[in-house]
């Protein structure tokens, strides 16, 4: 029998991506454009979030509207604790990551009660109570936010260099891919795949839905607020607006566009739309009709989003 | 805390309150028939302000300008349904975030184009500018005029939805779409017509508020997500519901912003109090939805069902 949910290696065009990206330092050293690496690594970043996004959305059918709210949660870790002394990456991401698992157990454990609608419009309350919380606290630099008194380090690696933090984003978003798809490719992940299509069945044949779509909920918060702590290092400095519900609608939007519900969705999303941006920016500052008539063009024309199409494109002969 | 300013506040919370019901309205409609999420709605109260300045401008009389927004916008309503929207309904709802978020940027940067970055200006009429005597409270005549305005229009709009044969079909719609149409109502028509009302209640929402909030770019995203909390709150479909709701969420947003700093003087330290104030009082429209959806997830007036 197929084994249909199975998600495949494809090792040839898999390693082709990867061989470009770890060329890609080299091209933007060699073309004299250097600064286009601190904006690849930026998308990597986003990459990761995204996907972490498209675990709970295409995977395990919950539409989370306040996504941003783990980010901003790593995010503001790393900012609170480098001040303290801790330059260590090796502790600052762990600890944003742990952050953001925190924040999705407390916020999750609440809102998986409910689902549909409702379960947008309750993740998108507590990203926004999160929001304004930071936005009011001066302690957390009110709107204004944190600067960080430099990059984080990591061992003997310095990140200060923009090349050396490319490479490392780009290390923890293959390892982010891989245990996502090896998660996918696990029971757990076979079953929450069963209880976005049927949940009733699902408990009808014993899972306990409610403890395992917490699980992935407070997996996906970990991974995003890793990702926070990831921009918070390469930025330099985190503000209120990583909470609010527009940073998590662009991550929606990013996870769609890219294709929810396949491996590569979201990281396909947020490079296209951030790269989008970034080339329809240098030619126009009306930038967002362009970005604007592209996603419009996508979601009548590639109803899959971007990885659906190219898969169509790729199995037509 | 004197009376009278409890009083001005209330005002202020109905005001408000009203004017999100405008929005709410058309939303809710939306949403409830064709279970549509619509998150271009924002932007046709953007460009209802935007038409009500330019003709303001042009004409000369405040209210030729919100009339001719009102028309205006309602086409522009109905021509986005009938263009695009209709295309989008048999979709999932991903689909219909992505292709509404991408009408939201193509409306701000239209808008951009045509009366640039800046916020522009929309002045009441002179006859309402100065403030009237209203019991103990001086209030802005403006404002009186904006409650009476909503009022007047919420009382329609109730009459139209219950004791119309066209409110009966939209119910009916709301309530079960198919079984509607398997009754012979012509769904398709009804909703772009719904439509085109929905744009023209959030183009006299814009042009209302126009003149006391700023006329820009992206006004009409944080109100939309408002809009979203109450109909939320009210029960996906339903007009009493939206009714109930923004009336809730206006007075709990306007009466939290007035009245927590002063409670919390009382409890805490002065510099914790400057801070906690504010947060408590914008984070408490959230906790409201929270609260209503835990213990009813469907809304205090649910359509369907």
């Amino acid at each position: 029998m197929r084994d249909t949910l199975r998600i495949p290696l494809r090792p040839r065009p898999a390693l082709a991506v990867v061989a470009m990206l770890v060329l890609l330092p080299i091209a933007a050293l060699a073309a004299g454009q250097p600064f286009y690496l601190v904006f690849a690594a930026r998308v990597l970043i986003y990459a990761l979030i995204a996907s972490s996004l498209n675990l709970l959305i295409g995977y395990g059918g919950m539409v989370s509207f306040g996504h941003a709210a783990f980010v901003g949660a790593g995010a503001y870790t790393v900012a609170v604790l480098m001040p303290m002394g801790i330059g260590s990456a090796w502790l600052l991401w762990p600890a944003a990551l742990l952050a953001g698992a925190l924040l999705a157990l407390a916020i999750g454990a609440i809102c998986l009660r409910t689902s549909g609608v409702t379960f947008i419009m309750m993740t998108l309350a507590f990203a926004q109570m999160a929001y304004y919380l930071v936005l009011s606290l001066q302690v957390l630099g009110s709107d204004d936010g944190l600067a960080l008194p430099k990059r984080p380090s990591l061992g003997v690696l310095d990140l200060g260099g923009d090349t050396a933090f490319y490479y490392v984003a780009l290390a923890v978003l293959l390892a982010g891919l891989l245990a996502m798809r090896a998660l996918l490719n696990a029971p757990i992940g076979r079953a929450l795949q069963g209880i976005r299509d049927n949940e009733t069945r699902m408990e009808a044949l014993g899972f306990a839905t409610y403890r395992l779509k917490l699980l992935v909920f407070v997996i996906a918060g970990a991974a995003a607020g890793l990702g926070g702590g990831l921009l918070a290092s390469l930025n330099g400095l985190v503000g209120p607006n990583l909470f609010n519900w527009t940073e998590s609608g662009l991550l929606m939007v990013m996870v769609i566009l890219g294709g929810a519900g396949r491996l590569i969705g979201g990281a396909l999303g947020a490079a296209v739309l951030l790269a989008a941006e970034e080339l329809i920016a240098e030619h126009t500052i009306h930038w967002p009709l362009g970005i604007g008539v592209l996603l419009l063009a996508i979601v009548l024309f590639a109803p899959q989003g971007l990885a659906g199409l190219a898969r169509r494109v790729g199995s037509d002969p | 805390m004197p009376l009278s300013l409890i009083a001005e506040q209330l005002l202020n919370g109905l005001q408000l309150g009203l004017m999100l019901f405008l929005l709410a309205a058309g939303l809710t409609l939306v949403f409830g028939i064709m279970d549509m999420i619509n998150l271009a709605h924002g932007s046709l109260y953007m460009v209802g302000a935007y038409l009500a300045a330019a003709v303001t401008e042009a004409s000369g009389s405040f209210w030729l300008g919100l009339l001719g927004a009102t028309v205006a916008t309602a086409a522009v309503g109905a021509a986005l349904e009938v263009s695009l929207l209709r295309r989008l309904y048999a979709r999932s709802h991903l689909s219909q975030v992505l292709a509404t978020f991408a009408v939201i940027l193509i409306a701000n940067e239209i808008v951009r184009m045509i009366w640039g970055s800046q916020p522009i200006l929309l002045n009441p009429p002179p006859a309402l500018a100065g403030p009237v005597q209203v019991g103990s409270v001086r209030y802005p005549a403006y404002r009186l005029v904006v409650i009476g305005v909503g009022l007047a229009l919420a009382l329609l709009l109730w009459l139209l939805v219950s004791r119309t044969r066209a409110g009966m079909r939209v119910r009916a719609g709301a309530s079960d779409r198919t079984m509607a149409e398997a009754l012979g109502v012509d769904i398709r028509t009804l909703f772009t017509a719904v439509f085109a009302l929905g744009a023209a209640l959030s183009a006299v929402a814009g042009a209302l508020l126009g003149p006391l909030l700023a006329v820009q770019v992206g006004m009409g995203e944080n109100i939309l997500i408002l809009a979203f909390v109450v109909i939320t709150i009210g029960g996906i479909g339903s007009i009493r519901g939206a009714l109930l709701g923004s009336l809730l969420v206006g007075l709990l947003d306007t009466a939290g912003r007035a009245f927590l700093p002063f409670l919390f003087r009382k409890m805490f330290p002065a510099a914790v109090a400057a801070e906690a104030g504010p947060a408590m009082a914008a984070m408490s429209i959230y906790m409201l939805m929270v609260a209503v959806l835990y213990f009813r997830p469907a809304g205090l007036f649910p359509a369907r069902g």
